[in-house]
């Protein structure tokens, strides 16, 4: 894949369930490897097993490194810790100290950092900024956030400016505390009071006021990383698997990921049968079950059990032929209609990803992609 | 508790792991208790439009419509909700206050957690409350968001002191926290990560949340591939085979089923974890086999039904 060798930055998304986060990691690993680059993996909430194997045993908002024995490059690893990166954040935009204490010890932005849906994304993109510009990393993987819409990362730093261009933000904090109540008297304000109560609205106002001197430094920094994700050394790659609803969605996501200018996308089908293998089985499998049951009859088991397991070994058999003609078909989609700008494949294995070894092989079986 | 009691409640959430098939396994579930009479509402909390593709009918809308004797289904919208609950419960002349109102309730919610889910939750509840629903079903939101979903009229009622919405807010709390009446279903993969999410969501679920988990579907657990009794003649087969004694037209084929025996034996393993920690929710975790050719929406169907009745 040649985001692995030429990008500064790789933007992983894709549908749950897909093996999204294995694989970031996984493409990390390899552009260390085999470029000798220093690369920097940004997940989200790896599962146990794929922490311990990448020696993520605690879990914050510090990067560690993964060690790699043979490696000519470098890997790293840091969680994106939401509440932690929000303090983070507004340490660096707030105007004064007297804003930064207001806004961390506000009621309103402990919620708001910890539950507000699109602060995930929000804050995954301002992450994603910070360590690429940093120039510690030739290479970041961003592993994107699950979202109720996988590119809804993408949007957060436009709906960040959005939110303070907004009439109705302008309108609630012209002047202050005070202003909400000077409206008090029009009929929308006094049904507002009755829905939700004054003294809501008047936190919400507060809290706003506090986010609107911090105005100057969100925008700045939204249209930083707006730049950075159109850039040219910003690489998108969809993950996917072959079955039908995943990659109908990734079939989308490439579509919009092209659609919205950025470079063209490629993408990674995950768990695919071995198509060499599903080939050579197919020419054989009529011939599977008296080949089976012969050969069983001959090393000791009785009649039944060699018609029984033949009759399982080939019916399973012919099904996951079927299955891979599917994922072929799927695949061979991906690359006809011009969708990808590359297709890489990795096999549906034996075994978890459970160690360095094991996400090291994940990553050399992406590396030769189909253009 | 057996599984048919699942099925006594009023509200049933269905939420997992993104991709574990929730859609999928809330269609089926409202199929199946609409075929045996009683009126179902199924409600599509995302707008993506997936419940409509399972349910195979055209696109739903806010206002519930049968798309099958006995089953409804609607899409929430929470403009719509809001426009509905002004006019229900404020009773102020809508055309008139409505468009700065929804701006400011918009900008409040994209602020203030729990104003959204309420109202989405609070159009579920009404449904449940005021309509002649045996069953409300609702393709809820992934892992991720649900807790704050489900949870919205308690937070909501902490950051609220006073008003409208604060009364309001106490009847659905007590709605949600009745486990005879409300209940959660978790989907789940037999696969590592769906597993530890899944751990995790039942975890925050009972931690953050007073709604009670009803039981936990496993979706797409791949068939055993052979007989435990043949597992040995297996293994001897396959090593003949990989030997080159067992003849080369088995070869390819052999290792083909090798690879869907171990899915099969890690997704027993994934399993078993979950099972473990199931063993805390009060129903049995219901185990639905992998369909991989053929329809298998209906199929899926057709298994939980089985597994149902």
């Amino acid at each position: 894949m040649k985001a692995l060798s030429e990008s500064s930055l790789l933007v992983v998304c894709g549908s749950g369930g897909t093996g999204k986060t294995t694989v970031s990691a996984a493409l990390g690993a390899l552009a260390a490897r085999r470029h000798g680059r220093t690369v920097l993996v940004l997940t989200v909430d790896p599962a146990r097993r794929l922490a311990d194997a990448l020696g993520l045993r605690e879990i914050g908002n510090a990067i560690v490194e993964v060690p790699m024995e043979d490696g000519a490059g470098r890997l790293f690893v840091g969680m994106i810790d939401t509440k932690a990166s929000w303090d983070d954040l507004i340490e660096r935009v707030a105007p004064n100290p007297t804003v930064k204490s207001l806004v961390l010890g506000n009621r309103l932005y402990r919620n708001l950092t910890s539950r507000f849906v699109h602060s995930h994304d929000y804050i995954a993109m301002e992450r994603l900024y910070e360590a690429h510009s940093s120039g510690r990393w030739d290479l970041v993987v961003v592993d994107t956030p699950p979202s109720r819409n996988a590119l809804d990362v993408l949007d957060a730093p436009d709906r960040m400016k959005e939110f303070f261009a907004s009439r109705l933000l302008k309108l609630l904090t012209g002047t202050g505390q005070s202003r909400l109540w000077s409206l008090g008297s029009r009929p929308f304000f006094a049904v507002a009071n009755r829905v939700l109560g004054a003294r809501f609205l008047g936190d919400v106002t507060v809290f706003f006021s506090l986010l609107r001197q911090m105005e100057h430094g969100f925008v700045e920094r939204a249209n930083k990383v707006q730049a950075v994700l159109r850039g040219a050394g910003t690489s998108y790659t969809v993950v996917t698997t072959a079955e039908q609803a995943p990659s109908t969605e990734a079939a989308f996501l490439l579509r919009a990921l092209r659609a919205r200018g950025y470079q063209p996308p490629s993408v990674v089908v995950n768990r695919a049968i071995p198509r060499s293998l599903a080939a050579a089985a197919g020419r054989t499998v009529d011939g599977t079950a008296a080949a089976a049951e012969a050969d069983l009859l001959a090393h000791g088991s009785t009649a039944e059990q060699a018609s029984r397991l033949a009759a399982r070994v080939a019916a399973s058999a012919r099904e996951m032929v079927e299955v891979a003609r599917r994922e072929a078909a799927v695949l061979d989609g991906f690359v006809a209609d011009g969708a990808a700008s590359e297709v890489a494949v990795a096999p549906l294995r034996a075994a978890d990803v459970t160690d360095l070894a094991s996400l090291v092989a994940l990553g050399e079986s992406l590396a030769d992609a189909r253009a | 508790m057996t599984v048919p009691d699942l099925l006594s409640r009023r509200l049933l959430f269905v939420t997992g792991k993104g991709g574990t098939g929730k859609t999928t396994v809330a269609a089926a579930l409202a199929r199946h208790v609409a075929s045996t009479g009683a009126k179902v509402l199924v409600v599509e909390m995302d707008e993506k439009g997936a419940l409509a593709a399972a349910l195979g009918c055209g696109p739903l809308s806010f206002e519930p419509a049968e798309v099958a004797p006995n089953l409804s289904a609607m899409a929430m919208n929470t403009e719509h909700s809001l426009r509905e609950y002004i006019r229900l419960f404020v009773r102020m002349p809508i055309v008139t206050t409505l468009g700065p109102l929804a701006r400011i309730l918009d900008f409040v919610a994209n602020a203030a957690p729990g104003v959204k889910e309420i109202l989405a939750v609070g159009k579920v509840c009404w449904e449940v409350r005021e309509r002649r629903w045996d069953l409300v079903i609702v393709d809820a939101e992934a892992s991720g968001h649900v807790v704050a979903q489900v949870d919205a009229p308690r937070s909501l009622a902490a950051l609220v002191p006073v008003g409208l919405i604060r009364d309001q807010v106490r009847w659905m709390q007590e709605m949600l926290s009745d486990a005879s009446t409300t209940g959660i279903v978790v989907t789940a993969l037999a696969e590592e990560i769906a597993v530890s999410e899944t751990v995790a969501l039942l975890d925050r679920l009972a931690a953050d949340t007073t709604v009670a988990v009803a039981t936990v579907v496993c979706n797409r657990v791949p068939a055993s591939v052979v007989a435990e009794a043949d597992d040995a003649a297996f293994d001897a087969l396959l090593a003949r085979s990989r030997a080159g004694s067992a003849g080369g037209p088995l070869a390819a084929p052999l290792e083909l089923v090798a690879v869907a025996a171990e899915r099969r034996s890690r997704a027993m393993g994934h399993l078993r974890k979950l099972l473990e920690r199931s063993l805390r929710v009060p129903a049995p975790v219901i185990v639905l086999p992998e369909v991989r050719t053929g329809a298998v929406v209906e199929r899926l169907m057709d298994d939980l039904a089985g597994e149902l009745s």
